[in-house]
């Protein structure tokens, strides 16, 4: 009897706390799935939207890739400060992941301002405030993307590319060679010096085709990477006051004698 | 007479007669002047060189001195692995300073544009009588909120704010806001169509940030006169967090305080617009109850 009632007593103790027990689990796990479905779908989502479009170029002093992603606070307070009005705020489905900066070469280029304001005006570190001097900027390199439909490379003296380049004779030189076609002219053919180009895309602008032949790209696109293991023979040379393979064995040349060979 | 009154008059019509248009609709007014002129001042720095407020609310320079950051976006940045620059810092910490004083999700209603867009929403549902809703989780936004913050950790990268549409709209709205409207279209027809307040009260890991960011804040709202309360139920229809109003209306038995701590409230103050009975005030969080007990 007195166990009947223990029971009964248990049960329905139980039966008034389960409901909201049950309630609270069932929401809990209703909220962590609705979480984690959303969160896949934008860690998905993110993945493809966090690559940019090639051509668009990030400002002067941004770090690279994922980075700046990361850092940058989408304020706007470079787009502000730049005076050319060169940098735009991505919207959503601009080239450059939502809110950060970048700029299209072509149409708007970098003006590289001495004191850089954009760089100035960033309040994260996203562009970072150690660049100082702008010609040190690696917003990206120029190509010389069409060697097809480039005018140098068809023996004509447009060198547009070259003339604005505020890096002139540094990031683009004009390298001469023969011009096979004529036999007797020079061919002057722009060249990237991709040490020392910023990136700046005045040549894009500038250039005369329709489709421009030099193109600014993204060092992560442009540049390529030597493997570790390699060894250049004249920079180690250099390095170590002379070189580190053996002097190849000299032979004495042994003639039979009378010979006339010279 | 009471129901019949409920059935025909609209939300906040018996405070216009009784205390006036005014009254009834001060702190709207001034909440739609506060939300605009930030706005406006951003996008007059943006288009005009007015720097009076530059930049955007996820980080802003007032004259061109005083940072602004939103700690938000800095609790993602930081979680992604990096270490935001001193300024945005500094910024981050002023305005974290000044929302638990007032209130964090005073953010929500005076400052947000997103909070026009859900508010016509709800204006809309309340005039066509659209009263089908689907039922989402008050406490979703802060899964939300953690997963905002946690996907940065594991991804390191700023997932939320690709699609964040608090900082999208008002972004869009000083800089160009490009295809961006279809997310704030979605948000509207969300709120309107499928869930009553979707958005804000539900789903916004922001607002759930601001909420708990002003949990210990000072300005609070006071049902203080809450004996004069006639169950009209305007204040319910109005507040984007009608839960925290039963307790503070209905608790005097219960010795529950007639202030309302909860973090939801967004010191929007339509209450105080919309009740006949002037049941509500703006206080301090340390007001002494002066109730008529009966």
């Amino acid at each position: 009897m007195k166990q009947t009632m223990d029971k009964q007593r248990r049960s329905e103790s139980s039966a008034s706390k389960a409901p909201a027990r049950r309630q609270f689990f069932t929401d809990v796990a209703r909220g962590a799935s609705a979480a984690g479905m959303i969160g896949l779908g934008l860690t998905a989502w993110a993945s493809s939207a966090k690559r940019s479009d090639p051509q668009a170029i990030r400002p002067p002093g941004a770090l690279s890739g994922d980075d700046f992603l990361n850092a940058c606070l989408r304020c706007g307070l470079c787009v502000e400060d730049c005076p050319y009005d060169t940098l735009k705020l991505a919207t959503l489905f601009d080239p450059a992941p939502s809110g950060t900066p970048w700029f299209e070469a072509r149409k708007v280029p970098c003006e590289m301002c001495e004191d850089i304001p954009c760089v100035a005006a960033c309040p994260s570190g996203a562009l970072d405030p150690a660049l100082k001097n702008i010609d040190d900027a690696r917003m990206g390199t120029a190509v010389l993307i069409d060697e097809k439909n480039c005018l140098n490379f068809q023996g004509l003296r447009c060198d547009v590319c070259y003339r604005v380049c505020p890096l002139i004779d540094e990031a683009i030189t004009l390298e001469r060679q023969r011009n096979s076609r004529t036999g007797k002219h020079a061919l002057f053919i722009p060249t990237v010096q991709s040490d020392a180009c910023t990136g700046c895309g005045k040549c894009e602008e500038a250039c005369v085709l329709d489709e421009t032949a030099i193109k600014v790209l993204p060092l992560e696109l442009a540049s390529g990477t030597l493997g570790q293991h390699y060894r250049l023979g004249w920079e180690e040379k250099a390095r170590n006051g002379g070189s580190l393979v053996p002097e190849q064995l000299k032979l004495e040349i042994r003639r039979p004698e009378n010979s006339n060979a010279n | 007479m009471q129901t019949e009154r409920q059935a025909n008059s609209r939300v906040g019509a018996e405070a216009a007669a009784t205390l006036g248009w005014w009254h009834a609709h001060r702190f709207l007014v001034l909440r739609r002047f506060s939300q605009l002129s930030i706005l406006a001042l951003f996008a007059a720095s943006s288009l005009y060189g007015l720097d009076i407020l530059k930049g955007n609310l996820s980080s802003s320079t007032v004259l061109n001195t005083v940072p602004l950051s939103d700690p938000f976006v800095l609790a993602q940045l930081i979680a992604s692995g990096h270490w935001p620059a001193e300024t945005a810092l500094l910024g981050g910490a002023i305005v974290l300073l000044f929302y638990m004083l007032v209130g964090g999700r005073s953010y929500c209603s005076w400052v947000c544009p997103v909070n026009i867009v859900t508010d016509t929403a709800s204006w809309l549902r309340r005039r066509l009588g659209i009263s089908k809703t689907t039922r989402i989780s008050n406490s979703l936004r802060y899964w939300l909120l953690g997963l905002s913050l946690l996907l940065p950790v594991a991804g390191g990268l700023l997932i939320w704010e690709l699609v964040n549409p608090v900082s999208l709209l008002q972004r869009g709205l000083i800089f160009g806001l490009g295809s961006g409207w279809v997310l704030i279209a979605m948000i509207f027809l969300l709120d309107l169509l499928i869930s009553q307040r979707a958005w804000c009260s539900h789903l916004c890991p922001m607002g759930a940030f601001y909420g708990l960011i002003g949990k210990l804040s000072v300005i609070r709202i006071n049902a203080r006169h809450r004996e004069r309360c006639d169950d009209c139920m305007d204040c319910y229809k109005v507040c984007p967090e009608p839960q925290i109003l039963k307790p503070v209306l209905k608790g005097a038995a219960n010795g529950v305080s007639p202030i309302i701590f909860a973090s939801d409230c967004t010191n929007c103050s339509r209450c105080i617009d919309v009740c006949a009975e002037s049941v509500f005030e703006i206080n301090t969080r340390f007001t002494t109850e002066v109730e008529n007990k009966k």
